[in-house]
C-alpha cells in the first residue's frame, strides 16, 4: 500500500509568502499523477514537501498510511529524480545508483542485482563504469531515473525531470518514463509545467494555481470538461479562445450573441443548463480545433461564422488560422487544403458540442 | 559604412588597415614583454640569492666583481648550513608548526563551511560575514594582544604558542575559500544525498569533500604557505634558537657576532624556501582551480 495523501496541506515561507494554500489530495497506489501549473503555481513546493526537503506549514502529509511531516526524507521510503539530474560527479554510475543502497547497508551481491535490473530496464547497461560527465542529458536522465528505481520505493517524486533536454529527446524520454511506470508500477508523483507532458502521461492531471488545486481529474476530463477559465486555458495547446459573449433568447431559443451580426446557437441539450445566466457577463470558449473549415465534419451542431483571416501558420499537417472577433485574437485550425489565405475572407463552423460558457466574473465554466 | 563594405570586399586589402592577425600579434608582444618584466623583478631577489650561496666568502667580499656571476662555484655554504644542527632544529620546528597547523585549520574550517554554507540556522549569514571580517584584520596589529595571551598560557618561546596562534590567520581565509567552493556545489546533490539516506556527517564525507577536492587543496596550500612563512609572530613569541622555526632562525641565527654569514644565510634561505616550491609545482593547477571555482561557478 503507497497511497499518498495531502490534507489541507499549507506551505508558508519566510517573509510571509503562502506557496501552497491548503490542498487536499489523495493520490492512489500504482497511480502516475502529474502536478502542473505555471511557475511559481506551487507544485515544486508541494511535491518536496512530500519529499520532506520542505517543512510542511500546516495541514498533513499521509505516506502508506503513515503521517509523515515530522519524518526526515530518508525516512519515508521515497526517491526522487531532479531537474539537473543530482549524479554524484565523483562516482561512476554504479556508484551513483548504489549509493543509496550501501548507505542502508544492503548485502552487496543484492546491491549489484538491483543496479543490473534497473540498468537493463532503461538500457544503460554499459554505461555503469562511466563517470556523470561523460554521460549525454538523456543517458544522465535515464541514471538519476535508475537511482530511484534501485530503491524499490513507495513513491517515485519527479521534478521536471524532463525541463534540461532538448525537445526531441524530452519526447523521447517522456515515453521512456511512461514504460518505466509500466514496468515497475509504483505510485508517482510527477511536476511539470509542460501541459504537453502532463497529458500523455498522468492517469491523473492535477492543475496548480496560485497555491491552490483548480481542478483533479484524468487528462481527457481536464480536456472536455475544464471546471475553471484557467485550466480551460492552461490544457490544450493551442490554447482555448475566449470571446466575450451574451446570451439571447429570441423566440424561445437561446444564441450565443459573440459581435455584431455574429451569433452561434446554443445547442438544444444545454438550453436549460445556459438559461439561467442570460443577464451575467460571459466568455465563449471554444479550442482551435474545434473552429474548423467547413467542409473538413459532417457532424451536427456546427454553426457557421464567416471571418476575415490576418495570418495563416502552415504547419504540414494543418493550418492555423488567426482572426480578430470584435477585436478578440482568435486561433482556428483548418486543413492545409482548405486554401486560407491571409486578408481574406472565410467560411469557419463552430463545434457547437465542445463550445464552453464561462461566467467572466467568477471564472467558472458554465 | 562603405569602407567597411570595401575591406570586406578586398581582403588583401586587410594587411594594410590592420587585421585581427596584426591585433593578435601586437597583443602577444604586449603579453610578453609584461611577463618579462614581472618574471625578472620576481626572480632576480632568489637568483641573486643562489648566486652569492655559491660563492666563496673571498669572491662575495671582492667589491670589483660583479654580484651576478659567480666565478669559482662552491657547496661549501650548502654543506655548512646542513651540517649546522641550529638549522636543522629549526627545520623541524617549522615542519611540525606547519604539518599541526595545516591539521587544524582543515578539520576546523572545512566543518565550519559546510555548516555555514549548508545547514540554515539562526545568525549563519553573520557568522560568516564576520569569519571574513576577522581575516581582515593584519597580524602586526593582533602580535601585541596575542603576546599576551600566549604570554599568560606559559606558550612564549615554544612551538606551540606557534600551533594556537596561526589557525587565527589562516582558518578564517580557509574557511571563506571553503565556503565558496561548497557554495558552488548544486543544493539538489545534498539533497538528493539526503533522499539517499546520508546523514549530515555522511554528506560532508562522502559527497561534499570528494567533490569539492580542488577547493580544499587550495585552502590546504594557502594554510601551508602561511604557516611555513610567518614572520611577525615567531619574532615576537619566540627568542630561544632550539624553538625558532626557519623564518626567524635563518635570519637570527647565523649572524656570529657582528658578522653576517651571508653564504650560510642565503644557502639557508633557499633550502628554507624548497618545500613550498615543491608543493606549488605539484598542486599549482588544484590552487588555480580551487580558488576561482566559487567565482565562476557560483
Amino acid at each position: 500500500m503507497s497511497e499518498v495523501n495531502l490534507r489541507k496541506v499549507v506551505k508558508l515561507f519566510e517573509g510571509g509568502v503562502q506557496a501552497v494554500r491548503g490542498i487536499d489530495l489523495e493520490i492512489a497506489d500504482h497511480e502516475f499523477c502529474v502536478l502542473v501549473g505555471p511557475s511559481g503555481c506551487g507544485k515544486s513546493t508541494t511535491l518536496r514537501m512530500i519529499a520532506g526537503l520542505e517543512e510542511v506549514s500546516e495541514g498533513e502529509i499521509w505516506i502508506g498510511g503513515t503521517m509523515v511531516n515530522d519524518i526526515p526524507p530518508k525516512d519515508r521510503d521515497i526517491a526522487m529524480v531532479f531537474q539537473n539530474y543530482a549524479l554524484y560527479p565523483h562516482m561512476t554510475v554504479f556508484e551513483n545508483m548504489a549509493f543509496g543502497l550501501k548507505l542502508r547497508h544492503f548485502p552487496k551481491d543484492e546491491i549489484k542485482r538491483r543496479v543490473d535490473r534497473a540498468a537493463s530496464i532503461l538500457s544503460i547497461g554499459e554505461l555503469l563504469d562511466r563517470k556523470p560527465k561523460a554521460l549525454s542529458g538523456g543517458q544522465r536522465q535515464r541514471v538519476a531515473m535508475g537511482r530511484a528505481i534501485v530503491r524499490d520505493p513507495k513513491v517515485f517524486l519527479f521534478d521536471e525531470p524532463l525541463s534540461n533536454l532538448d525537445a526531441k529527446l524530452r519526447v523521447q524520454m517522456r515515453t521512456e518514463i511512461k514504460k518505466v511506470h509500466q514496468a515497475v508500477k509504483t505510485t508517482t508523483i510527477y511536476v511539470t509545467h509542460d501541459q504537453v507532458e502532463a497529458m500523455t502521461l498522468a492517469d491523473r492531471v492535477v492543475v496548480m494555481n496560485h497555491g491552490v488545486i483548480e481542478q483533479v481529474g484524468p487528462p481527457n476530463e481536464l480536456y472536455h470538461h475544464p471546471a475553471t477559465i484557467f485550466v480551460a486555458g492552461f490544457i490544450g495547446s493551442p490554447a482555448m479562445n475566449f470571446i466575450p459573449a451574451r446570451l439571447v433568447n429570441a423566440a424561445g431559443a437561446l444564441t450565443i450573441q459573440l459581435g455584431q451580426g455574429l451569433s452561434v446557437p446554443v445547442p438544444a441539450d444545454r438550453t436549460a443548463r445556459y438559461a439561467p445566466h442570460a443577464s451575467k457577463k460571459l466568455l465563449f470558449g471554444i479550442r482551435p480545433e474545434h473552429l474548423t473549415e467547413t467542409t473538413r465534419t459532417d457532424k451536427q451542431n456546427l454553426a457557421p461564422i464567416t471571418v476575415d483571416l490576418d495570418v495563416i501558420e502552415p504547419m504540414g499537417m494543418e493550418t492555423l488560422v488567426h482572426f480578430r472577433i470584435e477585436g478578440t485574437p482568435v486561433c482556428a485550425r483548418v486543413d492545409p487544403a482548405a486554401g486560407a489565405q491571409a486578408g481574406a475572407p472565410m467560411r469557419l463552423a463552430a463545434h457547437m458540442d465542445q463550445m464552453h460558457l464561462i461566467d467572466a466574473d467568477t471564472g467558472r465554466v458554465l | 559604412m562603405t569602407a567597411a563594405t570595401a575591406r570586406r570586399d578586398f581582403p588583401r586589402a586587410y594587411g594594410k588597415v590592420g587585421s585581427l592577425h596584426r591585433e593578435r600579434l601586437w597583443a602577444l608582444r604586449l603579453s610578453y614583454t609584461s611577463l618579462i618584466v614581472a618574471a625578472i623583478i620576481f626572480l632576480a631577489p632568489p637568483v641573486y640569492m643562489l648566486m652569492t650561496s655559491l660563492k666563496t666568502n673571498a669572491e662575495m667580499a671582492d667589491q670589483t666583481l660583479s654580484p651576478w656571476l659567480v666565478r669559482s662555484p662552491t657547496l661549501e655554504h650548502y654543506g655548512a648550513t646542513l651540517e649546522n644542527p641550529l638549522f636543522l632544529g629549526f627545520f623541524a620546528n617549522s615542519a611540525i608548526v606547519t604539518l599541526l597547523v595545516v591539521s587544524i585549520t582543515m578539520v576546523i574550517s572545512v566543518l565550519a563551511a559546510f555548516a555555514l554554507s549548508r545547514m540554515r540556522f539562526w545568525g549563519s549569514q553573520t557568522l560568516a560575514t564576520g569569519v571574513f571580517l576577522t581575516y581582515l584584520v593584519p597580524d602586526t596589529l593582533l602580535f601585541i594582544p596575542l603576546y599576551q595571551i600566549v604570554g599568560g598560557l606559559g606558550l612564549l618561546n615554544s612551538i606551540w604558542g606557534l600551533v594556537l596562534v596561526y589557525p587565527t590567520l589562516t582558518v578564517p581565509f580557509c574557511t571563506w575559500i571553503m565556503i565558496g567552493y561548497f557554495a558552488s556545489i548544486p543544493k539538489e546533490l545534498d539533497e538528493a544525498a539526503l533522499i539517499d539516506g546520508a546523514s549530515w556527517p555522511q554528506m560532508l564525507l562522502k559527497i561534499f569533500i570528494p567533490v569539492a577536492l580542488p577547493g580544499i587543496i587550495a585552502a590546504t596550500i594557502f594554510a601551508f604557505t602561511v604557516s611555513w612563512a610567518a614572520f611577525v609572530y615567531p619574532t615576537a613569541f619566540i627568542t630561544r634558537p632550539e624553538e625558532m622555526p626557519l623564518t626567524i632562525g635563518v635570519v637570527s641565527q647565523l649572524v656570529r657576532g657582528d658578522t653576517f654569514a651571508w653564504g650560510q644565510i642565503m644557502a639557508g634561505a633557499l633550502l628554507a624556501a624548497l618545500p613550498p616550491v615543491v608543493v606549488y609545482v605539484f598542486l599549482m593547477d588544484y590552487y588555480i582551480a580551487g580558488l576561482t571555482a566559487g567565482a565562476t561557478k557560483g
